[in-house]
């Protein structure tokens, strides 16, 4: 079965370069042949997004603690650094979810682009982008990680800098700031876990499985707590963690509708997933110190958030405080050390992809109407006048407040669970408060969502808009839709999709870490 | 004596260039810009004569004083590369606003013999003599806009400057034959260390590092470059930025890994110092400037700070930490050139409708010439260190060598390289952010952007692959920079 073979080993380069390719298609393609354009970055999305369907199918789920699809090529010999893809248990999920998110933004951005419109620009954009965050997923040496987590930043910057809001100028030097500072810690943080790999510059590796076996021999002590620090300020910064968060809401705010949906849905679980891959397996001594850390800012973060959250006008500043509540429930899962927190923190970020994703979908497509995303001038009565649009904003805010029967669900209550039961040597007292925080937050979470539904949905529709014509949800909204509502109700009702393909790997290879 | 025409071959045929332009100057009334054409085909041509040099090992002529190695001959091959584009970029730039095109390219070829002397030189009085003669033609090439106020005053800078940290390395450099009774590097580095911790000996060698530091544009010593960069004409500013500076580096390994390696537990740390100071006075003052070729000029001196970093890990105990810093100047030396030369021949490009080249006249560029506005971006990031362009993988080997080396003070110095490298993010990024957000100014558009001479756009076209492929696949040019010949030798 050649064919079958010569997939298992380009699967993965496919998922990842296929956009880029694209990009470099489309930049050559004549601004004229707009149509052409955005043909050709679905048709782009769609190959990439088939490669990842592809790779679900084959996957070995019984075997998701190993690593399939390995692809390990040398390419700069000079630093040590190879070219090593793969997907676990753990990736995979975030993979197919970052492919379909693109694949569904292409989609929308067929019909729907932002002001300037400049298809070809804004879709090569895009395709660059998905390129960072896909390899991001898959890259399994710490320079060939850090190449794509850097690529992520200047697509983003120019789409929240040229297509964005009113303070894009600010918003976007504001995110690529941030988040370049934690990427500079954490190349230094990489750079010193390569230095400690072995006394011989010849035998010293970036690769994430060889460091992980050294483990907590080589990197122990006030080495791997420095460390630990500087690589979790790069992700804290992304994730973010707060106090580090103070970027999040004018990059999500000021971007366009598509910007924000990748944004939130994707390149925060990047953060997130670097702690679960790199900085947590590499270093389990240190994590155990900074653990108790991590869970106190998780908890912060849920209850911060949330209390932002209800002093909130713009409803995209809203959902973009909801990001940060939610991420605090992720980091609470990470900082158990446990499996059962593993698992609530993977499911945490693939529910919240989707639904915030949903969700700054939609208060895009609402400010595409109402020119205003004030909630205040908006003033109620959404119900009346596009009912579809209402139902479909009511369902994904009611997801994303945990609703039993929807996905956002399982990613809080298995979180708070975990808590309560803590890894052995973490402090149970302490954890068990942050667990009964998280509970508060939930209850915090749950009052300003329902609050913005009571405000926007439901009431009067006000003198001013009474007249409009407002056009419900088109056809072209509904093809990028209609897969997310379903994965949110399917996540709901059968958490197993996504916990039957992280629980192998979490139980494989995690759990030995923190016995 | 007998002398080895074949090893001088690349200089004899660029100096015989230099003096053919010239003398052709006075012989064509109209199209001066054949001098451009005749000084490419040289350049073109001394390529050849490298390339010819290339097999056949090290060879050492005139008395052991001039070697051409694979050191040299990958200087040379850098210092002919930056020639060639920045005779790219001068054909309509020097025929549009002078009529001295003949002097001028007399003076730009000179000027690069001299740096092809410099990675050859293995005694104090050539590496004198070939920085002098770097540093002479650049002044007058430096002042070549007779009529304006700022050339002069920036030449004139660079004049006394330059002399008097000549003369202070000439002192230097004395004492040194005082100490040790040899010019020879490598005689040098052998009788230091029988002379000794003697105070005077180390301050000799403080003092010629001073010359070339000047050279550098390493602070203190820096405070020319601006001003200088600012009156020249933008390919000068160019070829100084990168060649000139190329050369003072060339120079400085030359002179502290091979002749001074015995006293590196003194001028290590005084290298750490002072590029912890280049760094954050390039980087800082660089925030300031309303000005491309000043910015572009503090950003080069940021640069020169980062590549002074590994010369503080020269006294570093730990097994190849010596030689990969070594290395890691070189590359960076490399890479810098190439992205430096494509953000200097946008310049060029811009200030021949607008000469006052303020950061100003690149708002909107986006809109009015998308193609160069994308190049410029690409050399702005490959500058600012971003991935995936060659200066990232420039400023990652840095920080490789810096932390390789297991000093605590280093780690120290590396993390600072870091935080300076997120300040320079902030001015590279609002130039880019000028160029895609801003508007443009009706001056601006009034004036349009010039399409590019064929030859400016080739230098644009290939800086821009430089800056992409060397990112990508670093190890096409790496596998040339361990060229441990010259540190091991001795």
């Amino acid at each position: 079965m050649v064919g079958v073979k010569w997939f298992d080993s380009w699967a993965l380069t496919l998922a990842v370069f296929l956009p880029l390719v694209g990009a470099l298609v489309l930049a050559a393609l004549p601004a004229a042949m707009d149509y052409l354009v955005r043909v050709a970055s679905m048709v782009v999305t769609f190959l990439a997004l088939l490669a990842g369907v592809v790779v679900l199918a084959r996957f070995d789920y019984g075997a998701g603690a190993t690593m399939q699809f390995e692809v390990d090529r040398s390419w700069i010999e000079a630093i040590g650094t190879r070219y090593h893809l793969g997907v676990d248990g753990i990736s995979l999920p975030l993979l197919a979810m970052s492919l379909l998110l693109c694949f569904l933004c292409a989609v929308y951005s067929s019909r729907i682009l932002p002001e300037p419109v400049n298809a070809r620009s804004f879709l090569a954009l895009l395709l660059v982008l998905e390129t960072g965050m896909n390899g991001t997923f898959a890259a399994l040496d710490l320079i060939l990680f850090f190449v794509f987590w850097e690529l992520v930043l200047v697509p983003m910057f120019f789409i929240i800098a040229v297509w964005g809001g009113p303070r894009r100028g600010y918003a976007s030097i504001k995110f690529f700031l941030y988040t370049v500072i934690g990427s500079v810690v954490m190349l230094l943080g990489f750079l010193a876990l390569w230095y400690q790999s072995a006394p011989q510059v010849a035998d010293r590796t970036f690769d994430m499985l060889a460091l992980q076996e050294l483990g907590p021999a080589r990197f122990a002590g006030t080495f791997g707590t420095l460390v630990f620090a500087a690589i979790g300020l790069g992700f804290a910064v992304k994730v973010p963690v707060w106090p580090l968060h103070t970027w999040l809401p004018d990059a999500h705010t000021e971007a366009p509708t598509v910007g924000s949906v990748l944004l939130a849905a994707v390149l925060l679980k990047m953060g997130t997933y670097g702690f679960v891959r790199i900085a947590l397996p590499v270093l389990p001594d240190a994590a155990r110190i900074w653990a108790p850390t991590i869970g106190v800012l998780g908890a912060i973060a849920i209850i911060y958030g949330s209390l932002c959250c209800l002093a909130q006008r713009d409803i995209k500043r809203l959902i973009a405080y909801s990001s940060v509540g939610h991420m605090g429930f992720v980091m609470l899962g990470i900082a158990t050390l446990t499996t059962a927190g593993i698992n609530a923190a993977v499911f945490g970020m693939v529910a919240h992809g989707i639904i915030t994703g949903m969700l700054f979908f939609l208060a895009g497509s609402l400010h595409d109407r109402y020119h205003t995303r004030d909630i205040v001038e908006i003033g109620g009565g959404v119900a009346s006048k596009l009912p579809r649009w209402a139902g479909i904003f009511t369902l994904s805010c009611i997801a994303s407040l945990g609703l039993p029967g929807l996905a956002g669900f399982w990613g809080e209550i298995l979180a708070v669970l975990a808590a309560w039961n803590p890894a052995p040597g973490l402090s149970v007292p302490l954890f068990r408060t942050l667990a009964v925080v998280g509970m508060i937050g939930t209850l915090l979470t749950a009052g300003y969502f329902l609050w913005l539904l009571q405000r926007v949905n439901l009431g009067r529709v006000p003198d001013r808009w009474s007249g409009k014509q407002l056009g419900d949800v088109a056809a072209v909204e509904y093809t990028a839709w209609v897969p997310l509502v379903l994965l949110i109700v399917a996540l709901g009702f059968a958490p197993r999709l996504v916990l039957g393909v992280t629980n192998p790997a979490v139980t494989g290879w995690f759990a030995n870490l923190f016995r | 004596m007998r002398i080895d025409f074949h090893a001088i071959l690349p200089e004899l045929v660029l100096a015989g260039t230099a003096l053919l332009v010239l003398v052709v100057d006075l012989f064509v009334e109209r199209a001066k810009v054949v001098a451009n054409y005749l000084a490419i085909a040289g350049t073109l041509a001394a390529a050849g004569a490298l390339a010819s040099l290339a097999p056949g090992g090290t060879r050492v002529t005139f008395g052991g004083s001039f070697v051409v190695d694979n050191y040299a001959l990958l200087f040379k091959a850098l210092f002919l590369g930056s020639l060639l584009l920045v005779l790219f970029m001068s054909t309509r730039y020097v025929s549009a606003g002078t009529s001295y095109q003949g002097e001028f390219y007399f003076l730009v070829l000179s000027s690069f013999v001299g740096m092809l002397l410099m990675p050859s030189s293995r005694d104090l009085l050539m590496l004198f003599l070939s920085l002098e003669i770097v540093s002479a033609t650049g002044f007058i090439a430096a002042g070549f806009r007779k009529g304006d106020a700022r050339s002069n005053e920036g030449a004139l800078k660079f004049l006394l400057i330059g002399v008097l940290s000549t003369a202070v390395m000439l002192f230097g450099m004395s004492l040194v034959y005082g100490f040790t009774g040899s010019l020879r590097l490598g005689e040098i580095a052998a009788r230091l260390q029988a002379v000794g911790g003697e105070p005077a000996a180390v301050m000799s060698v403080f003092l010629v590092v001073t010359g070339f530091a000047f050279k550098v544009s390493a602070a203190p010593f820096h405070f020319w470059a601006p001003d200088t960069y600012e009156g020249s004409p933008v390919p000068v500013a160019a070829y100084l930025s990168v060649a000139s500076k190329a050369a003072g580096f060339a120079g400085l390994l030359q002179v502290t890994f091979v002749a001074f390696p015995s006293y590196a537990r003194y001028w290590a740390p005084a290298f750490a110092v002072l590029a912890a100071l280049t760094m954050l006075i390039g980087n800082v003052v660089a925030l300031a400037q309303t000005n491309i070729v000043r910015l572009l000029a503090y950003s080069s001196v940021a640069q020169a700070g980062y590549m002074l970093v590994p010369f503080a890990v020269g006294n570093s105990g730990a097994p190849d930490a010596r030689s990969k810093a070594f290395q890691a100047v070189l590359i960076y030396l490399l890479y810098y050139g190439v992205t430096n030369l494509g953000a200097f021949a946008v310049v060029t490009l811009i200030s021949q409708r607008q000469p006052a080249n303020l950061l100003a006249d690149y708002n909107g560029l986006g809109r009015r010439s998308p193609g160069l506005a994308v190049a410029m971006t690409l050399f702005l990031l490959s500058l600012a260190g971003w991935p995936p362009f060659a200066g990232w993988y420039a400023k990652f080997v840095v920080f490789q060598s810096a932390l390789g080396a297991g000093q605590a003070s280093l780690t120290v110095l590396a993390v600072f390289m870091a935080v300076m490298t997120v300040v320079a993010f902030f001015y590279y990024l609002a130039v880019i952010g000028r160029m895609w957000l801003s508007p443009p100014l009706e001056e601006a558009v009034a004036a349009g952007v010039p399409s590019p001479s064929p030859l400016l756009g080739l230098s644009i076209a290939l800086s821009v692959a430089g800056v992409i492929v060397l990112g990508i696949l670093p190890g096409l040019l790496v596998q040339y920079a361990p060229l441990s010949t010259l540190v091991a030798s001795r």
